[in-house]
């Protein structure tokens, strides 16, 4: 599902990041670690498309990212990848119904109000579908974050740093629905994060 | 979810900015709406008015005002002129028609006019109910005086001596209805229509109290009868009578030249153009309206300002909201148009309420205010030039949020949301 070789990114022509060399499978989930700036936000956007210009190959969904024009890349994102920030990022202008109906809308696919709410109720969300997402704690904004990230059906969950702005319970929360919520859409799992209280949920780890 | 949605939402999430943006847009919109309006009625009025009248010709005085008075029915009278000089003048060979009117009195500060069959040729007048008038003290009214005075078939009044409310009234002579015209979206809709024999008749009375009716004698024509070539019912070369004024038509372009310049030139009398004193009108009355279109502008170009500075700074806060939908997969070019659509939903609302706005004025004024209503002036019109202003706006919208929209185009994502 991801196979990363060769894998270079330069911000600065002066100095560029390189990547070891690693591969998922479908319904993987592996935890990328490393130093505060040693690259691992670089990597998510990379994987996901969110920059580009890299050097080497990086495949994602057997589609190698360098070969997609912008437009392409855009559709792409919308179709196969679901992110999670450290913070939230949910739109403060809309509910939290409409926060996760933004990812089937924007990325152009059908928009199931079912599938929505259903996504929501398994993440313990049910009484606050109609909520104002300024009236929801930040455990619950992250988990919105989550259902909002898996709407679409994507292969690849990015996660950046999705526990390192909570506290021990709601990291324990979220790292375990994150993983249920992979397992359960069978979708190629990656976080990148310097929280050393995730070591040992995720076996598979790649040291950056 | 659509895109119209979203752009609600965000209006919504900022209600008082989105409020005085659409406030302010409206008001400017409201005063432009007013003037095309009440611009585009009056000339519409005025050229009805004075439509197949080419000269009228009265006392010397101000030509604007014998022009007011005798098509617009406005101003007072210049005077009166004398109806045997009256007849030479209607006898040169350049005039096609020639129409008395005897002004001077008026019920419920609606005017009397005195004239003869050719004034309801001269306007196409057609009767709703009822006659022409024919006998003295008989009358044909318009349709706007049968509805505000509620006078029908048959109806009697007194006339007022003056033609504003409150003159000293004429005892004995009442007034009859005969008849009632069709609605002519005209100044005729304000007139009371009768013979000229009937203004003089009552203004003997009013004047001397005379018995003496020689004027009846000559309604019952002998062989020596000679009739005056204005007013068929009346013997020619009178000139003990007077009438107000002529409404001239003329026979061919050479009059336009010829004619006023005889007239003001020979004679004792004036002769002015309806065309040329409204222009005039319209060239003073310019000034005021372009005062208040200025105005009008600054207000809309605040509101613009305003609506482009309340995108640009909200967009400053969006930068995590449009990164975020890009990694949601929304092309670059969908933001763009999610926020040009903001600037435009803001003006488009700003301009509906404008108009609705504008029209409310003129109905409200067009009720209340009598001037308007006798004038005719409403807000129930609607002219193409609105259509004009609508897409203005639109338009206006989109040139606001042309550097926002390009802002957001040009977010970098991946800086963005690194930069936590
Ligand atoms: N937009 C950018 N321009 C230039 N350098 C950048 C930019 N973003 C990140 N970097 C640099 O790239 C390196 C990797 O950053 P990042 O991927 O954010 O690391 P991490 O997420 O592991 O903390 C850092 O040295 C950082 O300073
Ligand atoms: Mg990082």
């Amino acid at each position: 599902m991801v196979a990363v070789s060769k894998l270079s990114f330069a911000y600065t022509p002066d100095r560029s990041i390189t990547f070891p060399d690693f591969t998922l499978d479908k319904g993987e989930h592996c935890l990328l670690l490393g130093e505060s700036g040693s690259g691992k936000t670089t990597l998510l956007h990379l994987m996901g498309g969110l920059l580009r210009g890299y050097t080497g190959s990086l495949q994602v969904a057997e589609t190698e990212l360098a070969s997609l024009s912008e437009g392409a890349l855009d559709k792409f994102r919308g179709k196969n990848i679901g992110f999670v920030f450290q913070k939230n990022h949910l739109i403060s202008a809309l509910s939290v119904e409409k926060n996760v109906i933004m990812s089937p809308y924007l990325a152009g696919v059908h928009i199931d109000t079912h599938h929505a709410h259903d996504v929501l109720t398994s993440l313990g969300l049910g009484e606050k579908i109609k909520s104002s997402v300024k009236e929801i704690s930040q455990g619950q904004a992250q988990r919105v974050a989550i259902a909002r990230a898996v709407m679409n059906h994507p292969d690849v969950i990015l996660a950046d740093e999705p526990t390192s702005a909570l506290d021990d319970k709601n990291c324990a929360l979220v790292i375990k629905l994150l993983l249920d919520v992979a397992t359960r859409n069978n979708a190629t799992l990656a976080v990148a994060t310097h929280d050393q209280r995730l070591k040992d949920k995720i076996k598979n780890q790649i040291i950056l | 979810m659509n895109v119209f949605l979203l752009v609600w939402s965000y209006l919504k999430s900022k209600p008082l900015n989105t409020v005085l943006n659409i406030v302010l847009f409206a008001l400017g919109i409201a005063v432009i709406t007013v003037l095309l309006l009440f611009n585009n009625q009056l000339e519409e009025k005025i050229s009805s008015n004075a439509k197949g009248i080419d000269l009228v010709v009265g006392a010397k005085g101000s030509p604007l005002q014998l022009i007011l008075c005798n098509i617009f029915h406005i101003d007072f009278p210049t005077g009166n002129i004398n109806l045997k000089e009256a007849e030479q003048i209607s006898r040169s060979r350049l005039i096609k028609k020639a129409v008395p009117l005897a002004l001077g009195d008026s019920y419920q500060s609606y005017r009397i006019v005195g004239t003869t069959s050719e004034y309801a040729d001269l306007y196409h007048l057609e009767l709703a109910q009822g006659a022409w008038w024919n006998k003295e003290l008989e009358t044909t009214i318009g349709a706007t005086v049968a509805r505000e005075l509620k006078l029908n078939i048959g109806s009697t009044f007194q006339s007022t001596h003056g033609l504003a409310e409150g003159g000293s009234g004429h005892e004995e002579q009442r007034f009859v209805v005969k008849g009632i015209l069709k609605q002519t979206n005209s100044v005729v809709d304000n007139l009371i229509l009768t013979s000229v024999e009937t203004v003089w008749h009552v203004h003997e009375h009013a004047a001397a109290d005379s018995t003496e009716r020689n004027h009846e004698a000559h309604a019952q024509p002998d062989s020596s009868f000679v009739a005056s070539r204005l007013i068929p019912t009346h013997p020619a070369g009178d000139s003990t009578k007077e009438v107000t004024s002529l409404l001239i038509q003329y026979r061919s372009p050479m009059a336009a030249i010829q004619l006023p310049r005889m007239i003001n030139g020979e004679s004792k009398l004036q002769a002015a153009s309806p065309a040329f004193e409204t222009a005039r009108l319209f060239s003073i009355l310019g000034v005021g309206v372009e005062i208040l279109t200025g105005f009008a502008y600054v207000l809309i170009f605040i509101s613009a300002l305003s609506v482009f500075i309340a995108l640009y700074n909200s967009l400053k806060e969006r930068r995590y909201d449009l990164a975020i939908m890009r990694s949601m997969g929304a092309s670059k070019s969908k933001l763009f148009v999610n926020i040009v659509l903001e600037g435009v939903v803001l003006t488009a609302l700003g301009s509906m309420a404008g108009l609705l706005l504008g029209h409310g004025i003129l109905m409200a004024l067009g009720t209340a205010v009598e001037e308007m209503r006798k004038a005719g002036l409403t807000g129930f019109v609607f002219y193409s030039a609105e259509w004009i202003i609508l897409a203005g706006s639109l338009l206006l919208g989109m040139i606001c949020a042309l550097i926002p929209a390009l802002q957001a185009y040009r977010t970098d994502i991946s800086r963005v949301l690194a930069s936590n």
